[in-house]
């Protein structure tokens, strides 16, 4: 097998990690868990910190300076965001809590305004409770019929029925890439048979978006939702890409201050964009942070970090396969190049709960249970597995310490 | 630190290598309940034959789950087959009160026995003491208690 060269320095990256310096049952830290949220680095820490200690007031309001350079500062964050995802305009960048709020923004607001009872919406096997909950509510407000994509053995889009499945839909909503296995989705070839269709297509590229350069107007989406902190930004900060036109003829999502231009007794008028998508006071430190993860990552360089993770892909399915044979089986594509650096595997017959116990003993943090994928894991007929993933600042020493890890807890439940 | 020997106590490992009451039971007349961890997925399921005084007469369980909640179902089903309602809720109580009192004190350090608990013997399920030192495993413990007495309640409603 060819062996793919990275890019990156691992012990060099893991620096400019604090956590990743800390210990756990005093030994150092082997943190895989980078698929729920990343670590932060200094230079995201040190945005957020000195948001606080210099520029820390309310946006869009004061005419006094603080004020202004907060403003600035937030709005400069959203055009890196805007560049970073390839979109035309700062407008089609709506700010929000999550990924989560993302989607239910477009469910609730594009959904709302424009689907009747009968209509069709396709989803996929494989998709977050993110992205099937704000549908079924959608299911029992408004009566729309949901449709699903099936998954082939290796855990890719069965895509042989989709124009089928897509014949008279309104939308297409799938994830980029699999939180659970690890797959890699076509999204161009999904959003082109969309569109086609005459539906209109949302991904969700909270696991791409933070591993790969991301496009938005070659991927061809209507929207795309994703997380801050799953790309080294904060918590508490997501985006919505929304294609300009479908904003602007979308109702408002949340009322209140921020989003309205003006406010009657008898009315209010909304806001342009992408502020009319914004009530109340934003995230200003987060949306800073966030801006700061993405000038990093911009510094890194996103081709780096795929070229990384596609080594360390490699690394980890052959490490596992070699050391435990069958004993091993790691869901998702097997060919490192369909798919991301996120493993779930089964170990030995063991439930992931005591897997990840044992592993937690070992200062391996890796997640065990449904990855709110249950649709996914009642077909894949398993309750939960154990999952290890990989980013930026995970190298062969964290595999090397997964495996021995595992070794041990092997031996603890067969003694 | 508590060590994984607090947690996984060779009784418990034992219930989860032997399940003992494993499989179904024919229903109707058995009723069958479903108990989730929303948190984990893990799934149990309790087949329960009745007494003509709501005792339970005879306990089957299947489903999924880690060695604690699976061990747990185990000795569960040994203590309370055969027994009253009366005894069970009993044995309910004093499990729980094991599982909570810890939870509620630091470091989930050794207390004396809560003061509202039943003096009843727990005998092996005393092994599942340690869980508490883990608090995101108790509910792993108390799934099957939950099941049953969801069953419990049904069959008397
Ligand atoms: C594929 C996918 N979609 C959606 C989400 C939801 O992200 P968040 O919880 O940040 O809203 C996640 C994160 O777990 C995810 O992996």
């Amino acid at each position: 097998m060819a062996v793919s060269v990275d890019p990156i320095d691992g012990t060099a990256m893991k620096a400019q990690f604090p956590l990743l310096s800390r210990e756990v049952h005093g030994k150092p830290i082997v943190y895989l868990d980078s698929a729920a949220t990343s670590q932060k680095p200094i230079a995201v820490l040190d945005a957020m910190d000195d948001y606080y200690r210099t520029i820390n007031s309310n946006v869009h309001r004061g005419v006094y300076m603080i004020a202004e350079e907060a403003t600035n500062r937030m709005e400069i964050a959203r055009a890196l965001v805007r560049d970073f995802i390839g979109a035309r305009s700062s407008s089609e960048i709506i700010f929000t809590k999550n990924a989560t709020e993302a989607l239910n923004l477009v469910a609730q607001g594009w959904g709302r305004a424009n689907l009747v009872a009968g209509d069709v919406v396709v989803l996929s096997h494989m998709e977050h409770h993110a992205n099937i909950v704000p549908w079924h509510m959608l299911v029992a407000e408004i009566g729309i019929e949901l449709r699903w994509i099936p998954l082939d053995s290796e855990g890719r889009l069965d895509l042989t029925e989709l124009d089928t499945l897509l014949n008279g839909a309104k939308v297409l909503s799938v994830t980029a890439m699999s939180n659970v296995l690890g797959t890699m989705n076509p999204v161009r070839t999904l959003t082109d048979a969309a569109r086609k269709a005459g539906a209109i297509s949302i991904i969700d590229g909270c696991q791409s978006v933070p591993h790969s350069a991301t496009n938005v107007q070659e991927l061809g989406a209507d929207f795309v939702a994703f997380s801050g902190h799953k790309m080294c930004g904060p918590t508490g900060i997501g985006v919505l890409y929304g294609r300009e036109e479908l904003l602007e003829a979308m109702p408002p999502f949340l009322g209140g201050g921020e989003m309205i231009r003006d406010v009657r007794l008898d009315g209010f008028t909304t806001n342009d964009l992408p502020w009319k998508f914004e009530a109340g006071t934003p995230p200003i430190a987060e949306i800073i942070g966030l801006g700061a993860a993405v000038e990093w990552l911009n510094g890194v360089g996103m081709d780096n970090i795929r070229a990384h993770e596609i080594a360390l892909t490699e690394y980890t399915i052959s490490t596992l396969h070699g050391r435990f044979g069958d004993r091993i089986r790691i869901h998702g594509p097997s060919s490192p190049a369909e798919r991301g650096g996120v493993f779930s595997f089964d170990f030995d017959g063991l439930h992931p709960h005591d897997i990840s116990q044992v592993l937690d003993q070992h200062a391996v943090c890796v997640r065990a249970g449904h990855h709110c994928a249950k649709p996914l894991m009642k077909l894949l007929g398993i309750g939960a597995t154990a999952r290890a993933s990989v980013y930026v600042y995970n190298d062969t020493t964290d595999i090397d310490a997964l495996a021995d890890a595992l070794d041990a807890t092997g031996a603890f439940f067969t003694l | 630190m508590p060590g994984l020997e607090d947690l996984y106590r060779e009784i418990i490992l034992d219930h989860y290598r032997n399940p003992r009451n494993r499989g179904e039971l024919e229903t109707p007349p058995a009723l069958r309940v479903e108990g989730f961890n929303p948190l984990c997925g893990d799934e149990i399921v309790l087949y329960l034959d009745f007494d003509a005084n709501g005792g339970v007469a005879d306990i089957r369980i299947s489903g999924q789950g880690c060695s604690i909640s699976q061990s747990s179902a185990s000795m569960m089903s040994a203590a309370v087959k055969g027994k009253s309602v009366a005894e069970i809720d009993e044995l309910t109580r004093a499990f729980k009160a094991m599982m909570s009192i810890h939870e509620n004190t630091l470091e989930g350090a050794e207390t004396a026995e809560p003061i509202d608990a039943p003096d009843v013997k727990l005998g092996d399920l005393e092994a599942l003491r340690g869980v508490v030192k883990f608090p995101v495993r108790i509910k792993c413990a108390t799934l099957a208690w939950n099941t049953l007495a969801q069953g419990i309640e049904e069959a008397s409603a």
